[in-house]
């Protein structure tokens, strides 16, 4: 279904971006809360990683980030305190790139501000955003279908999880499911935790990319060129998240790090 | 998930009701109508598809099922007593009936849904257990219930509920546990359980959550429910028994409501019955002054259900206040939001000091030193009996007092 502002966002423009990357080596999907770590920040925050990743998430602060570890609770915590919202993140991004983004945006959040925002009204905000998909953590497959409908209708992506510990038969569920790209959990726990099993995710990805058509991302504990180049050639990209949230939040710059990312 | 589905006609509300009286909610999507779910991170749906199907197979289990009524017998003290409390009756004008649950090993309602479910985790194999904690009588429970078992348990607690239930911590170090405080979010209940859920999606195979009320993603509020309906069932039968009635009144506190919907479930059927939940209205009606999430909440997800939920505009969660660790939390099990919405239940608050000046004069009275959370219950029976005087009135006294003794100094020593 073609998406209703035009050809460049929703769930065909995710998978067209990571396919076919900006650079060498696995796609670079990059993670920022919005609002961290001043709402002032994020409009150039945004435009900085939007230049050098191929797709970038916006996360939406919540009070409960029940899948999330320490580095972005701290960044939802604080972007809450300094007024943070959906609306207004929508509103950002639709200033920040008057002519559309040059990577497509995936909102990450949980579910329950979205359902107090509406779907419907968050599927017509989100087109007039620039939006192209969701990733929602605490909505499993199984409960998607009754929310999403409004997103879906418009051809966003409403990209599922896929986790080392999910049965054959759950994997291909969520396989056919995923618009967008299939969010490939690589590590228990909560984001930016544990350390990185590589050699043991490489057979997990494999498997995963011959049960779906989406493009298969890899997520959760990669932080270092080595992991990347670890993963290269098992995924069609990968998810940055707590490692950019730290080096933003160490007044790091956002570019440079993502740049180090780049394996090709 | 439109509004519609929480705006339902008398009709519905009858069919829903039917449905539950007849055993059949949660239904197999964990609903109750529009509560409940399944609202969690992939990652743990697997841990929750594997405990719905051994805590299925365990309730149908004649084994453990005789297993478990030994030790509600030998080592929890079961049945609880039902006592009458005529000093208070005669005070409150009202036949006055209180169901000691507080008698329980542990001194709270929480052991029986403690030892049904580390029961059934010894029958996964599971290697720990893992809990959180509001007032420290779940941690208490899941750690004498795992050491009952031979299970290592973790507790997870917030950092403010370490403070305000001190005694409660000593207990749970003594039988064995290891008490985590959590300094995230709000420090208490509610961040407890999401730091509870972090550790489970850490370890979702080796790990059981023992999750301690009718709170949290199906099958947690069907299994709590299942393990704390002993309550309902004795009460009810004791009424029978000792006072040749049912009750015109049950009563009960309800934070997250486990000990409530367990209580509530002897008495459903019984239409003659009046069914009160109460709530924490701490110091006043103010978002942030109370836990009173079904008088003010609205519908929302909070780990892993839908439910009520005390939310601003842009659906972030509330911060509560009760004087009560065991009712500070902003939302409530989905099985209440959904007696809320058929009618079956009502719900009213109770604030801090009211709670307080009733649970002076059951202490007085009746020679009875209840927790702070079933005194929300007592005063909710004084205001039933002003309205309804001479009305039998039977209370779920879900806990004891002692571990609220620095609570208590505080409320006294400021007077």
């Amino acid at each position: 279904m073609t998406p209703e502002s035009g050809p460049d966002i929703g769930a065909a423009a995710i998978e067209a971006a990571i396919r076919s990357p900006k650079a060498g080596g696995p796609a670079l999907v990059a993670y920022l809360t919005a609002g961290f770590p001043t709402r002032d920040a994020f409009a150039g925050l945004v435009q900085e990683v939007a230049g050098v990743a191929d797709v970038v998430e916006i996360g939406i602060p919540f009070s409960d980030p029940m899948a999330d570890g320490a580095t972005i609770q701290d960044a939802s915590r604080v972007a809450l305190e300094q007024g943070a919202s959906l609306g207004w993140a929508l509103d950002a991004l639709a200033d920040a790139f008057p002519s559309g983004p040059p990577a497509p945006l995936v909102l990450m959040s949980y579910l329950n501000p979205l359902l107090r925002f509406g779907m419907e009204r968050l599927a017509e905000r989100s087109v007039a955003a620039c939006v192209s998909g969701v990733i929602v953590p605490d909505l499993p497959y199984d409960e998607t279908d009754e929310v999403a409908g409004p997103l879906r209708e418009r051809g966003m992506g409403v990209v599922q999880m896929a986790t080392v510990v999910s049965s054959a038969e759950r994997l291909r569920l969520v396989g056919e499911a995923t618009s967008g790209f299939l969010y490939a959990v690589t590590s228990l726990g909560t984001t930016g935790s544990g350390s990185l099993d590589t050699s043991g995710v490489t057979r997990f990805l494999d498997d995963l990319r011959a049960i779906t058509q989406a493009p298969v991302c890899a997520g959760f504990g990669i932080r270092t060129p080595d992991h990347v180049r670890s993963l290269a050639g098992h995924c069609d990209g990968v998810i940055v998240g707590s490692a950019l949230v730290e080096t933003i939040g160490s007044g790091g710059s956002a570019g440079a790090f993502l740049r180090s990312l780049r394996i090709g | 998930m439109n509004n519609a589905a929480f705006e339902i006609d008398e009709a519905e509300k009858r069919r829903l009701l039917g449905e539950l009286l007849a055993g059949r909610l949660p239904d197999d999507r964990g609903r109750f109508g529009p509560f409940g779910g399944r609202f969690v991170p992939e990652v743990l749906v697997p841990a929750l598809d594997r405990l719905e199907e051994h805590a299925r197979a365990a309730l149908a289990d004649e084994r453990y099922h005789a297993e478990l009524a030994s030790l509600q017998r030998n080592w929890v003290g079961r049945p609880t007593p039902l006592c009458q409390a005529p000093r208070l009756s005669e005070l409150w004008g009202a036949d006055i009936w209180l169901k000691r649950e507080e008698l329980a090993h542990t001194g709270a309602h929480k052991i029986n849904n403690a030892l049904g479910q580390a029961l059934i985790a010894k029958r996964m194999g599971a290697k720990r257990v893992v809990a959180e904690t509001g007032a420290g009588q779940h941690g208490v429970a899941s750690a004498a219930a795992c050491a009952r078992v031979g299970l290592p348990c973790v507790v997870y607690m917030g950092a403010v509920d370490v403070e305000r239930q001190q005694p409660n911590v000593v207990r749970m170090e003594r039988l064995g546990a290891e008490v985590r405080a959590v300094e995230s979010g709000d420090a208490t209940l509610r961040a407890a359980i999401d730091e509870a859920l972090r550790h489970w999606a850490g370890d979702p195979i080796d790990t059981h959550y023992l999750l301690g009320s009718s709170v949290g993603p199906h099958p947690f509020p069907w299994l709590v429910r299942e393990l704390q309906a002993v309550i309902g069932r004795e009460t009810r039968e004791q009424m029978l028994d000792q006072a040749g009635r049912l009750p015109d009144v049950a009563i009960a506190a309800v934070g997250g409501g486990s000990n409530a919907i367990g209580f509530f479930h002897g008495f459903l059927a019984d239409e003659a019955v009046s069914i009160v939940g109460i709530e924490a209205g701490g110091t006043g009606a103010a978002i942030g002054q109370n836990a009173a999430t079904i008088a003010t909440g609205e519908p929302g997800v909070l780990h892993g259900s839908m439910s009520l939920l005390l939310q601003d505009e842009n659906g972030q969660v509330q911060e509560t206040s009760s004087i009560s660790a065991g009712l500070d939390y902003p939302g409530v099990g989905p099985e209440h939001a959904f007696l809320r919405l058929v009618g079956r239940v009502s719900y009213r608050s109770i604030t801090d000091n009211e709670a307080m000046e009733a649970l002076d004069a059951c202490s007085r009275m009746e020679g009875i030193l209840p927790a702070v959370e079933p005194s929300h219950a007592l005063a909710g029976a004084r205001t039933i009996a002003t309205e309804r005087p001479g009305a039998t009135i039977v209370v779920n006294l879900c806990g004891r007092g002692d571990k609220d003794m620095p609570i208590l100094m505080r409320h006294w020593g400021q007077r």
